[in-house]
């Protein structure tokens, strides 16, 4: 599926300001906002890997942490 | 203990002050002043290996050439009514981190992934002013499952500001070490966070360390001190004495008053690094958040050999860190073997 937000910045992918949002420190973040509808997720970081929770989308989760 | 304003000894300003260090820390085991510690942190450039080298020393001859291991997790993310103003968890400032509680679970699958890298420490870590019963019961019962799942691991807490009754209850839960930053230099700390004291902080581990668990206290450089306070802050931990002290760089965190804060510069974060091992010869001085992006993987390896003994591998709280595999990778690269679960008992 397409990603239509910024996860990090929740604007629309053509709004987001791409050198705050694709730099070295974004690279060190989960995803905050639903790539689908840009609510703000509620995250989960454990000691290797990740899940995020749109509350219409459902959870998206790092490699480490797909079944 | 009380606040540290020691003066120098009559050699700052006379003699090299890594001359005078490596006679005092090294063969001594005695750490720098406040104002040789400012000495050291305004060394020109050209003199930082020497002063890494030196830090080495300093550690491998008072700490040993072990490093400890810890991996953290966050059991109640976002929505603290504090406004620390690095923190991306308080409910305060237009973050986007919203509020999460770990669950029972979530807390055993975390215990597991931190042993599985070796790690011999695991912190159960909440963002709140200081725990309430629902967040003590909490911890509680995630302690238990831990064990019952059969993981040994040393637990350790982060859970704010403590009443003695709550540091009475965390040692009869077996949590055998408490970390509560003091974040930076007393004199600083004020431009930091307003919602609570330096002092109200120190009364916590002061209650922590009297009652027997290990002490943990570091902080963040970063946040717009000064050397000057940089300093004051090293002696101001080396004065309370605790077992680790862990060194977080600033991330400067969308939404947060620090939002547009600069990283420090690497070389400037290793000559901290550097300074406080010399401040405190026989601490544990662990690397924390902020080194990927302050240090790259270089500055991280230069840190390992310039006075760190102690690592957080994984991720972080809120943030991300390199997979667990290549620091360790890098202890392995470096020689350095990992601190055992049986030297701990």
């Amino acid at each position: 599926m397409d990603e239509l937000y910024c996860v990090h910045c929740g604007r629309t992918v053509e709004q987001c300001d791409a050198a705050a949002c694709r730099n070295a420190r974004t690279s060190l973040e989960p995803p905050r906002f639903c790539a689908q509808c840009a609510r703000r997720m509620i995250v989960q970081v454990t000691p290797n890997g990740w899940t995020a929770r749109c509350s219409r989308h459902g959870e998206t989760a790092s490699r480490s942490h797909q079944v | 203990m009380t606040a540290a304003t020691q003066q120098s000894e009559s050699t700052v300003g006379e003699q090299d002050v890594l001359a005078v260090a490596r006679e005092q820390v090294l063969e001594r085991g005695v750490g720098l002043t406040q104002d040789q510690v400012l000495q050291v942190l305004r060394l020109p450039g050209d003199r930082l290996q020497d002063l890494l080298a030196l830090a080495h020393d300093v550690r491998m001859r008072w700490c040993g050439p072990e490093v400890e291991v810890e991996g953290i997790v966050s059991v109640k993310t976002g929505g603290c009514p504090e406004d620390c103003h690095f923190c991306s968890q308080s409910g305060l400032f237009p973050t986007p981190v919203r509020a999460a509680w770990l669950d029972i679970p979530g807390m055993v699958q975390a215990a597991k992934e931190t042993a599985e890298t070796g790690a011999t420490e695991f912190c159960i870590v909440a963002a709140v002013r200081g725990p309430d019963k629902r967040l003590m019961s909490q911890v509680r019962d995630g302690i238990n499952a831990i064990r019952e799942s059969g993981n040994d691991i040393n637990i350790a807490c982060s859970l704010g500001m403590l009443t003695q009754e709550q540091v009475d209850e965390l040692v009869e839960m077996g949590v055998h070490r408490y970390n509560h930053n003091l974040e930076t230099a007393r004199s600083h700390f004020p431009e930091v966070v307003t919602t609570h004291t330096w002092e109200e902080r120190w009364e916590t581990l002061r209650m922590v360390h009297e009652a027997g668990m290990e002490v943990c206290c570091g902080g963040i450089v970063g946040m717009g001190e000064t050397d000057e306070q940089r300093a004051e802050f090293a002696v101001q931990l080396a004065e309370l004495d605790p077992h680790e002290v862990p060194m977080n760089f600033l991330i400067p965190q969308a939404g947060t008053p620090y939002e547009h804060y600069e990283t420090i510069e690497g070389p400037d974060a290793l000559r901290i690094v550097a300074a406080y091992r010399l401040a405190m010869p026989r601490t544990m001085l662990r690397f924390a958040g902020g080194r990927e992006l302050t240090l790259g993987d270089l500055g991280a390896e230069q840190g390992m050999l310039g006075g760190i003994n102690a690592i957080i591998v994984g991720n972080y709280l809120t943030n991300l860190g390199r997979p667990a595999e290549r620091d360790l990778s890098m202890l392995e690269d470096l020689r350095m073997p990992i601190k055992a679960l049986s030297d701990t008992l």
